[in-house]
């Protein structure tokens, strides 16, 4: 079992310059059915066996696509959200790093009072390894189908834990990058709410980082309606305030998004917190083995 | 992006915010000059990229063009200090030679507009409690801060405009003047694609004028890209050099005061991972530094360039977590920029990609100071005893 992408996935690929095309080819190579790319202006073209079409409305007719993932680059990556929310794509995963914040701003009001659900931006995507759909940049072979979800706010971080997973022989039922920005489509508790609903999902690894209120909003999410174990991860906590880490949303501002805090609010919410990014596979395997 | 205040105010004033009267001055005869031509008395206000300037001697009232000369060698060229400079301070290389505002009877107030990222929109902020820090104001009394969401379709009305007019008790006749300064503001943070606005105080005078008498302003990064004018407005003097430096190679470095180790990883969230890793294992990271996804040979070298400027570095660690990466091309990359730079200090790596095998055999067969580790925590152990021993050795 997983959420949000798996055997019925019919994937699109907005932007399929060298990355997107590059990209397109891995996730067909994992067993995502990819049916084809959108470059505006190229469309009937091929590119590496798969169709291009000129805008996703036509995509989306001539293929049956329910997701998308978008590589465009960051002045056209909005309006690529929003093409894709026009076009009815129930599912858009959005890779690009460095959109404009008010550019965000306008493309999640506008996703608001539709049926369309964001991932990311400035994320790796979303894999579900038992049913061989990859719909992202990460690399595919660290992970394995199982009972864990996951949802992070990092890239490699995320590779790390699930890797920690595989290690143990623990597999994933679906992982979720949901992207380092200020503003993104789907949060933590968003992703806690999927895993909580899905009965393949036995136990849930949640990593966040400094900056925000998410981690916070999602341990009272968790406390009130998460029955599972949750195991969470802070990154950053030897971060110092007023800097930026990487990330755009990774800043500890006005005293407020420390990992201290985030760490405190989820122990109380009865998350089981560890403090060394090492540790997340065996506390997995703990309270798997209970 | 953070700019000074007094391009800051500039840039309000270009949106038809009111600010005071004022010139920049790079040397004391400039500052004398732009007093004489303001009329004194004059402010002379240090120009940094951080609060609190008044506080540590930066702002100082001039009352004739002797005083202005006085205050202007004093401040040129002084180290300010304040809480948000850090213990060693920001040496000062401009000022604003400002008109003096006559604060008989004024009332200061706070304006600002932000992202709240909760909501995923932008918010005007106005506080009663002014020239006051409002991180403070926050957490002792967060109802004194009134905030309006803005709808980023309609942008921020004049309805929310005189909301926050009422709730600063401003009197009924200066309603008209308050929408037009707090829209104008509005209308700067959307058209520069600002991060942050910020006006403390927000000042009304005795006859009612509204005013800022500061101006904290910052631009979103990934959108100076639309923006060649404000680009232009970056003071390079006011970024740690070694920062500067990397952001040419595409490295995201940030210096942590008081570390040992350096650390060198790909992905933000992993970079601040392995920082906290060393931390547990006992050890002091000295910086931040995301190599991104390509980690070539030419990206490692500026990287360990960038790293071993900072002479408190006693080892370094290296954790890639490549997926697609090949290993046999990083050790190459890894070998090389260690031969190159001549790098002395002990270097622990932690690789997970392709070939790792090959990889790892490649830099035991180096002959050179290389560790290597199968995971983080192996890693961080190995990188704290072998900074601790670099240091012990040193000290000998």
């Amino acid at each position: 079992m997983s959420v949000l992408v798996g055997k019925d996935t019919r994937l699109l690929v907005q932007g399929m310059g060298k990355h997107g095309t590059f990209h397109a080819i891995g996730c067909k190579e994992y067993g995502t059915h990819v049916v084809g790319g959108v470059t505006p202006g190229k469309g009937g073209s091929k590119v590496e066996g798969f169709p291009i079409f000129d805008s996703v409305e036509h995509a989306v007719r001539k293929t049956g696509a329910n997701v998308s993932v978008i590589f465009v680059p960051p002045p056209g990556a909005a309006d690529a959200i929003m093409e894709a929310a026009d076009a009815g794509i129930p599912l858009v995963v959005c890779i690009t790093e460095g959109i404009p914040t008010l550019d965000m701003v306008k493309a999640a009001a506008f996703l608001k009072n539709r049926a369309t659900r964001l991932i990311g931006p400035n994320c790796p995507g979303i894999i579900s390894p038992a049913e061989k759909c990859k719909v992202g940049i990460m690399p595919g072979h660290i992970h394995k189908g199982g009972p864990v979800g996951v949802v992070s706010r990092s890239g490699t971080l995320t590779y790390e834990a699930v890797g920690q997973l595989t290690a143990l022989g623990i597999g994933q039922s679906t992982c979720i990058g949901i992207g380092g920005d200020p503003i993104i489509g789907t949060n933590h508790t968003d992703a806690l709410e999927l895993f909580g609903r899905d009965r393949g999902t036995k136990a849930i690894v949640m990593i966040g980082e400094i900056g925000g209120t998410a981690e916070e909003e999602a341990a009272a999410y968790v406390k009130k309606n998460v029955k599972k174990p949750v195991i969470g991860f802070i990154a950053g906590q030897t971060a110092p305030p007023g800097r930026r880490m990487g990330h755009a949303g990774a800043i500890i501002a006005g005293g407020k998004g420390t990992a201290e805090e985030k760490m405190k609010a989820m122990k109380a919410a009865g998350i089981q917190v560890v403090r060394s990014p090492a540790d997340i596979g065996a506390a997995v395997a703990k309270v798997l083995k209970k | 992006m953070k700019i000074h205040e007094y391009q800051g105010k500039a840039v309000l004033s270009s949106f038809g915010v009111p600010v005071p009267k004022g010139k920049v001055a790079y040397t004391v005869d400039e500052a004398v000059e732009a007093g004489k031509e303001l009329g004194f008395p004059v402010v002379v206000k240090a120009q940094i990229h951080a609060g609190g300037r008044g506080k540590g001697g930066g702002v100082k009232l001039a009352k004739s063009a002797d005083e202005c000369e006085e205050i202007a060698k004093a401040i040129l060229g002084m180290t300010l200090k304040t809480h948000q400079t850090g213990p060693e301070g920001r040496v000062v290389r401009r000022l604003l030679i400002e008109q003096g505002v006559d604060l008989e009877g004024s009332k200061e107030m706070y304006l600002a507009v932000v992202l709240d990222r909760a909501s995923g929109s932008p918010v005007v902020m106005a506080s009663a409690q002014g020239g006051v820090d409002i991180e403070e104001v926050a957490a002792h009394d967060p109802g004194a801060i009134l905030k309006e969401r803005v709808n980023p379709a309609v942008g921020f009305q004049a309805f929310q405009a005189r909301k926050l007019a009422f709730g600063l008790r401003l009197h009924p006749t200066l309603l008209g003047r308050t929408v037009t300064f707090m829209q104008n503001l509005y209308r700067a943070f959307e058209a520069t694609d600002a991060a942050l606005l910020e006006i403390n105080p927000f000042l009304m005078l005795k006859d009612g004028t509204l005013i800022a008498l500061d101006a904290k302003v910052s631009f979103d990064d990934n959108a100076l890209y639309r923006h060649p004018d404000l680009k232009e407005l970056r003071d390079l003097d006011e970024e740690d050099p070694l920062e500067v430096e990397a952001s040419k190679f595409s490295l995201n470095y940030i210096k942590l005061e008081g570390g040992n180790v350096g650390c060198m990883v790909n992905g933000a969230g992993l970079a601040m991972a392995t920082m906290d890793i060393i931390k547990l294992a006992g050890g002091n990271p000295a910086n931040f530094l995301d190599v991104g996804g390509g980690a070539n040979a030419e990206q490692i070298r500026n990287a360990f360039r960038i790293l071993l400027a900072d002479k408190e570095v006693k080892a370094v660690l290296i954790n890639i977590f490549g997926g697609i990466l090949r290993c046999d091309v990083l050790a190459e990359g890894v070998i090389a920029a260690v031969r190159d730079l001549n790098v002395k200090v002990p270097v622990v790596i932690r690789m997970k990609g392709n070939n790792e095998a090959r990889g790892k055999e490649m830099l035991r067969d180096s002959g050179l100071n290389f560790s290597t580790a199968d995971d983080m925590k192996e890693a961080a152990r190995r990188v704290v005893a072998a900074a601790g021993s670099a240091a012990m050795a040193g000290a000998q």
